[in-house]
C-alpha cells in the first residue's frame, strides 16, 4: 500500500531536483545563445540602436574578414593540444604506472597551479621570458642570442603560453583512463611474449583512447576561444579569434560582428566535436 | 631472443619488476612539474622582492614590506572583496542547485534524462569567451545595469555544469539499497536521505564546492564581458599589467595559493579519517 503512495511521488521527484538548476541554465545559458542569433542578425549602433533586420550578410562579411584569425585559431589549438599530449601522455604514464603510493600526492601536484590566478600565471610567463628579463638577458649579455632577439609577441611565446596553461586538462584524464586500465591484460601481452612497444601499441594506447578524447577536447575548446594568452604574450600578429570578439564587443561595441563571430566560433565547435566523437566513436565524455 | 632464453631459467615476473624500475620516468615527471611550478615559484619570490619602481622585473633583495602593506592599493582591495564575495555566493548557490541535479541524474530514470545530461555538459563544451559574450547579448538587449549582479549569474551559470559533473561521478556507483533499507527500518525519506546518502556523497560535494570556488575566484574571460565598471581581482590584474604589476598582487596570489592548497589537503585528511 505504501509503495503504491510513493510512487507518483517519486515520478515527480526528479523533476523538482532539476528545476532550479535547468532553469537557471535554460535562462542563462539557452536564452542568451538564441538572443546572441538575434543580435547577430541585427543592424544599427550604440548610438542610434540597433533592429533585428535578418542581416545575414554579416555572416559572411565576419567569415571572410576574420579568416586568418579564425584559422590562427584553429592552428595553435591544433598544435596545442598535439603539445600536451606529448607531453602529458608520458607524465599520465608515469604517475599511473610507476606513481606507486605516491601517485594522488603526484595528481595533486599536477592540479596545484590552478590555486593561482590564470592571469597571474600567464603574467608570470611574461617575465620570465621579458625581452630584458632572467633568461633572455643573461643571454643576451653573453652574445649567445643577439640583442635584438625576442620570444614575446612571437606565435612560440602564446603557444607556449596556452600550452603550459591547459596541460593539467589533458593529464587528469589520460591519468584516470590509464590509472582504470586493467594491468593484468599487459602482463597476458608479455607473457605472450610481445615486446613492451608492441604491448604499448596494442592495449595500453586503445584503451586509454577515452583518455586521449576527453584530455584533447578540454584542451582544444578552451584553447581556441582563449584571448587572455595572446593579449598578454602576443603581439600584432598572434592575434585569436577571442581577441576580436573581445574588441568587437567591448571596445567597438559592433555587437552584431561580435555576436555573428561568437556564433560561428561556437558552431564550429561543435560541428568539430560532433565529427571528431563520431570517428573515435566513444560516449565517455558526456556520461 | 637472449631475454626469452634467460626467462625461462629464472621467474619471469621478478625479472620484470627489477627491468621496470628506471630513472627516465621520475625524472621527467620531475622535469615537467618544475615546468608547471616554474611561474608560481617566480610569483611568490617577486612577492618578497624589495623593489622601488611601479616595475616589479629585477630582484633588488628580500623584504616583508609587500606583505605589511598588502593593503595599501584601496581599488586592488575592492576588487579581492568582490572576487571572495562573488566566489562564496557562486560556490553556495551552484553546489546547492548542481547537486541537486546530479541527484536526479543518477538515482532517478525519468523521461528527458538523457537530453538533460546533454543540455548540462553544453556550458563546459561552449568555449568561454562564447558563454561571455552570449550572457553579454542578452544583458544589453534587455538593457540589464553590469556588475555585480550581472557578474554572480555569470558564476553560477558556468559553476552549476561543474558540480554537476564532479558530484555525478561519486553519485554514479551509490548503492540504491542502502537508502531503500533505511526506508525498509522506519526512516522517512529526508532522514533516509540525511543519515544515508549525503555522507555518502559528501566527499563529491565538498570537492565540487572547491572546485566552483576555485573556478570562480579565477575567471577572466566571461567576467570581462559581463563586469560592467566593478572589478574583480583578476580584472585588476589584468589591467595593471600595462603599466606595472604591483608586488600586493604576488603576495595575495601567493595567500590564495597557501589557502587553496591548505583547504584541499583539509579534505583529502578529512576524507582519511571518514573511510578510517
Amino acid at each position: 500500500m505504501e509503495a503504491a503512495l510513493q510512487r507518483p511521488r517519486r515520478v515527480r521527484t526528479p523533476y523538482l531536483l532539476l528545476l532550479p538548476g535547468g532553469a537557471w541554465l535554460l535562462v542563462f545559458y539557452l536564452v542568451p545563445t538564441i538572443t546572441m542569433l538575434s543580435v547577430s542578425l541585427q543592424e544599427g549602433s550604440l548610438e542610434r540602436g540597433f533592429q533585428l533586420t535578418w542581416h545575414w550578410q554579416t555572416f559572411t562579411d565576419v567569415v571572410g574578414n576574420y579568416s586568418p584569425q579564425f584559422i590562427r585559431s584553429i592552428e595553435y589549438g591544433l598544435i596545442v593540444t598535439a603539445l600536451c599530449l606529448l607531453v602529458g601522455y608520458p607524465l599520465a604514464y608515469a604517475i599511473a604506472f610507476r606513481g606507486g603510493r605516491w601517485k594522488n600526492a603526484l595528481l595533486f601536484l599536477v592540479i596545484l597551479p590552478f590555486f593561482v590566478s590564470f592571469v597571474i600565471r600567464t603574467l608570470s610567463w611574461k617575465f620570465i621570458l621579458a625581452d630584458e628579463g632572467f633568461v633572455l638577458g643573461p643571454l643576451k649579455h653573453a652574445g649567445i642570442v643577439s640583442s635584438g632577439f625576442r620570444f614575446l609577441a612571437t606565435p612560440g611565446a602564446v603557444i607556449g603560453g596556452l600550452a603550459y596553461n591547459f596541460l593539467p586538462f589533458m593529464v587528469l584524464p589520460l591519468y584516470v583512463s590509464l590509472e582504470k586500465l586493467d594491468k593484468s591484460l599487459l602482463e597476458a601481452a608479455e607473457d605472450l611474449y610481445s615486446s613492451k612497444f608492441t604491448s604499448f601499441r596494442k592495449v595500453t594506447l586503445p584503451l586509454s583512447m577515452p583518455g586521449i578524447f576527453a584530455g584533447s577536447l578540454l584542451t582544444f575548446i578552451p584553447v581556441v576561444g582563449d584571448f587572455v594568452n595572446a593579449s598578454l604574450l602576443g603581439g600584432v600578429n598572434t592575434t585569436m579569434i577571442g581577441n576580436v570578439i573581445q574588441r568587437e564587443f567591448l571596445v567597438n561595441n559592433a555587437y552584431p560582428v561580435a555576436a555573428a563571430l561568437s556564433f560561428v566560433l561556437m558552431i564550429g565547435m561543435l560541428v568539430g566535436i560532433t565529427v571528431y566523437a563520431k570517428i573515435l566513436g566513444t560516449e565517455e565524455l558526456t556520461g | 631472443m637472449s631475454a626469452t632464453a634467460v626467462d625461462l631459467s629464472a621467474p619471469p615476473v621478478r625479472r620484470r619488476r627489477i627491468r621496470r624500475r628506471g630513472w627516465v620516468f621520475p625524472a621527467y615527471t620531475a622535469v615537467v612539474l618544475a615546468y608547471l611550478f616554474l611561474p608560481i615559484g617566480v610569483m611568490i619570490l617577486f612577492g618578497f622582492n624589495n623593489t622601488t619602481s611601479r616595475f616589479n622585473f629585477t630582484w633588488q633583495g628580500f623584504t616583508l614590506r609587500w606583505y605589511r602593506q598588502l593593503f595599501a592599493i584601496p581599488d586592488l582591495v575592492t576588487a579581492l572583496k568582490n572576487s571572495i564575495a562573488i566566489a562564496v555566493i557562486s560556490t553556495i548557490v551552484a553546489t546547492i542547485i548542481g547537486t541537486m541535479i546530479a541527484l536526479a541524474l543518477t538515482r532517478y530514470r525519468f523521461r528527458g534524462r538523457g537530453a538533460t545530461n546533454m543540455f548540462v555538459f553544453l556550458p563546459i563544451a561552449t568555449p568561454e569567451v562564447v558563454l561571455g559574450a552570449s550572457l553579454l547579448s542578452i544583458f544589453v538587449t534587455m538593457g540589464i545595469q553590469r556588475g555585480l549582479g550581472t557578474i554572480l549569474i555569470a558564476h553560477i551559470m558556468f559553476n552549476i555544469s561543474y558540480v554537476v559533473v564532479t558530484v555525478k561521478a561519486r553519485t554514479q556507483g551509490f548503492n540504491r539499497e542502502w537508502e531503500d533499507a533505511a526506508q525498509d527500518l522506519g526512516a522517512t525519506p529526508w532522514t533516509a536521505f540525511r543519515t544515508v546518502t549525503f555522507p555518502l556523497i559528501f566527499p563529491g560535494i565538498m570537492a565540487a564546492a572547491i572546485l566552483s570556488f576555485a573556478l570562480s575566484i579565477d575567471d577572466y574571460v566571461i567576467t570581462s564581458f559581463n563586469a560592467g565598471q566593478t572589478l574583480t581581482f583578476p580584472l585588476w590584474v589584468f589591467g595593471s599589467s600595462r603599466i606595472g604589476v604591483p608586488p600586493q598582487v604576488n603576495v595575495m596570489g601567493t595567500l590564495l595559493f597557501a589557502i587553496g592548497v591548505v583547504a584541499a589537503l583539509a579534505t583529502v585528511v578529512l576524507q582519511r579519517k571518514r573511510l578510517a
